[in-house]
């Protein structure tokens, strides 16, 4: 969890670091006619908003509502953004970190003068802050506030402070779903590998014409060139040759942070698989090389994890008191 | 060999896209810009075009490119597998095809909208499914979830600690070194953020040992670059920068990411590529004066040292201290600022690089660069270049 903050954090302070985006210009300069289409949307029959005597008395000339200066500027419908939109960044990197769901809390403009047809505006895009996390009622999340400044030329128009809640939906998930494991490919080559695990064996490969033991199998022994391929059924035995501790991104059907290793068995062949505690559970992964839990060298056995009637993995449980 | 390999071809352009996070355009148009981009370098036109090459990884079509710039009769186009492993290996048919008489102008391209569009550093359950070698090789990796680039290498990275003895401030180095690159590149995404080695240390783990800052980036943008004979590149706009030598490499037990079945793993293909680049080029390390090291994870540039011959097993660590890596240093390494610090185009934009060192055009130029070595992807079936000033 603090690792996941600290990176947020770290994201933000780099992304408010770059400061004000380039100005990007309004598709189109302040018009009466996007004028008229907002005012009947929102219903206001202001008579300085079009071209009245009352706009002409008040203001010299019809003006634009301040409330639109955030329309000038939109996207449109086929949004092409700019690679440095700070918002647009900071939702991706709340997505990676988990926080997918969004909610507009706050939106506070600044008018410095009222905008008239034929000014063309530019917006520049900078990130205020990132806080969190913060419990609200919708879940656990980060407020990330973002000021928007439009200028006519060097002249600064309007402002906007955009703040957004960026969450994670509770209430919290009950862990992976084992059923979305990622489902290994097998053919003629490999099948017995899996036939066994799902009896309870761990099988490998065992060359009929030269006795080699060979994992992964294939179908022609390297050594002697047989086709003719049996297996023997291992007790499971082994060390540690190298692990890993995965904390991110998310792996299907498995929680995090997970523990990997590339076990040496006995037999002198190499597997991969999760490695577990003595009892078969999910060892707790310690972050750093000198956890304690796990090094290379420490023995381990084999221990097998139905997943369903179509897949069991075969696990490595640390054997106890073996820390070598 | 009958044609003489060596020198016989030259890159004559370079082109990329900006590097962005989001490109906003299709990847068939970010490689029609850069392939563009790379032609007017060259000051050639498309319609002088006859070969192109690209990643077997790679979206778009050779005839799709073609079509999008308006170019002729094609007579020569090849892929090349193993993700990363393709980069240079591009040049490498390139060259060859030039040097054989089978084209006279061959574009290597790659383009990609790999942050924005399908990410290579999450979990790639296609690669699980392939009804292929690859996908029952991953049989053995995927089901237990080791899944991602990030994981295979980490686990490469802990046996590489623990047989000698380095740590993650050794990986840090390299990190550093890229980012300060990229810091005064202006083409980089880091541009104007280095990075100090407390930086590295306290960001978060991905794959421990291996940290965020130990990971490169995700990146949209294309690179193109232009091989043509070294005789016509000498006429042309940008000169030549000859091509000394181009190999491929992959080693006994060879597995995509999960090469660890070998009595020791590491990444002796990388080892394989370095000994044709030296035999071909009659050069040695000695001899190069800045080098562009494929870095998608900080530990393999490290091992990439041992394998070239840089130094020697386990002396990497050693090696990268104190700076040696950085410019100035004593081989500056990834000058452009890397793909951890400029962009992650599978190891194309690295090419780009090392010409613009033999042009005398780097914005973190090594003086009197004239020799510099490029490699490609790590972990998978690789290749390499020696690429060389002219004349
Ligand atoms: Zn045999």
């Amino acid at each position: 969890m603090s690792d996941t903050h600290d990176w947020i954090m770290e994201q933000a302070s780099l992304l408010r670091d770059r400061g004000e985006t380039t100005p990007r210009p309004a598709r189109d300069p302040v018009n009466q006619p996007q004028v008229h289409t907002w005012l009947e949307a929102i219903g206001d029959p202001n008579p300085v908003y079009r071209d009245t005597p009352e706009a002409t008395e008040v203001h010299g000339g019809p003006v634009a509502p301040p409330a639109m200066a955030q329309v000038w500027t939109m996207y449109g419908l086929d949004p092409h953004r700019p690679a440095d939109d700070p918002l647009h960044s900071m939702m991706q990197v709340m997505d990676e970190a988990g926080f997918t769901s969004v909610l507009g809390t706050n939106c506070d403009q600044t008018y410095d003068r009222y905008l008239r047809p034929g000014d063309h505006v530019t917006v520049t895009t900078r990130l205020e802050s990132v806080v969190g996390p913060k419990r609200t009622g919708v879940g656990e999340g980060y407020f990330v506030t973002t000021r928007s400044t439009w200028r006519v030329g060097d002249e600064q128009v309007a402002t906007m402070l955009f703040r957004v809640l960026k969450y994670k939906p509770g209430p919290r998930s009950s862990g992976p779903d084992p059923s979305s494991t990622v489902r290994p490919a097998r053919n003629r080559d490999s099948e017995f590998f899996w036939e066994g695990t799902a009896v309870g064996e761990l099988r490998i490969q065992r060359c009929n014409g030269c006795g080699a033991l060979r994992h992964p199998p294939g179908p022609m022994c390297p050594h002697c060139h047989a086709t003719d391929q049996g297996h023997v059924v291992s007790p499971g035995r082994g060390h540690v040759y190298s692990y890993v501790t995965h904390h991110a991104p998310q792996v299907p059907g498995k929680q995090l942070p997970l523990l990997l290793a590339v076990v040496e068995l006995d037999e002198g062949v190499r597997m991969i698989g999760e490695l577990r505690d003595g009892t078969g559970s999910r060892l707790e992964p310690l972050s750093g090389p000198d956890s304690g839990a796990v090094e290379i060298g420490t023995p381990v056995e084999v221990g097998f994890e139905r997943i369903d009637d179509d897949l069991t993995l075969a696990v490595w449980r640390v054997v106890d008191g073996g820390s070598a | 060999m009958s044609v003489p390999f060596s020198g016989a071809a030259s890159v004559a352009g370079i082109g990329a896209t900006e590097f962005s996070k989001e490109s906003g355009r299709s990847e068939l148009q970010l490689s029609a810009e850069a392939t563009l981009a790379a032609l007017t370098d060259a000051g050639l036109s498309p319609g002088d075009v006859d070969g192109l090459v690209t990643f077997t990884m790679d979206n778009t079509a050779e005839i799709a490119l073609a079509r999008e710039l308006g170019m002729g009769e094609l007579r020569f186009f090849s892929r090349i597998s193993y993700g990363g492993g393709a980069a240079c290996a591009t040049l490498q048919q390139a060259a060859m095809a030039v040097a054989t008489g089978m084209a006279d102008v061959v574009v290597c391209y790659r383009g990609f909208n790999e942050r924005s569009g399908q990410r290579f550093g999450q979990v790639q359950n296609w690669a699980a499914g392939q009804s292929n070698t690859n996908g029952l090789d991953n049989a053995w990796s995927y089901p237990s979830g080791l899944s991602t680039p990030a994981a295979t290498v980490a686990m490469q990275a802990r046996r590489y600690m623990h047989e000698y003895g380095a740590t993650s401030r050794d990986f840090g180095a390299v990190a550093v070194a890229d980012r300060r690159h990229a810091s005064t590149n202006p083409a980089a995404w880091f541009h104007g953020k280095p990075i100090t080695i407390e930086d590295h240390q306290s960001s978060r783990m991905i794959a421990d040992p291996l940290r965020l800052l130990d990971c490169c980036q995700e990146s949209d943008g294309a690179v193109a670059i232009v091989v043509t004979s070294t005789e016509r590149a000498r006429d042309l706009a940008a000169g030549a920068v000859p091509v000394l030598a181009a190999a491929q490499g992959s080693a006994r037990d060879q597995f995509v990411m999960t090469s660890y079945y070998r009595d020791d793993i590491g990444i002796p293909e990388m080892g394989v590529v370095g000994r044709q680049l030296w035999a071909q080029s009659g050069l040695g390390p000695a001899d190069i004066d800045t080098a562009v090291l494929y870095d998608h994870f900080t530990p393999y540039v490290l091992m990439q040292l041992e394998e070239l011959g840089f130094c020697g097993p386990g002396e990497a660590p050693g090696f990268v201290a104190d700076g040696a890596i950085e410019l100035g240093g004593r081989l500056p390494v990834n000058t452009h600022g890397g793909q951890l610090g400029e962009a992650y185009i599978h190891g194309m934009n690295g090419i780009n690089e090392a010409v613009r060192q033999l042009r005398g055009t780097s914005v973190n130029q090594v003086e009197g660069a004239a020799h510099v070595v490029v490699t490609a992807g790590t972990g998978v079936p690789t290749s390499g270049l020696v690429l060389g000033r002219d004349g």
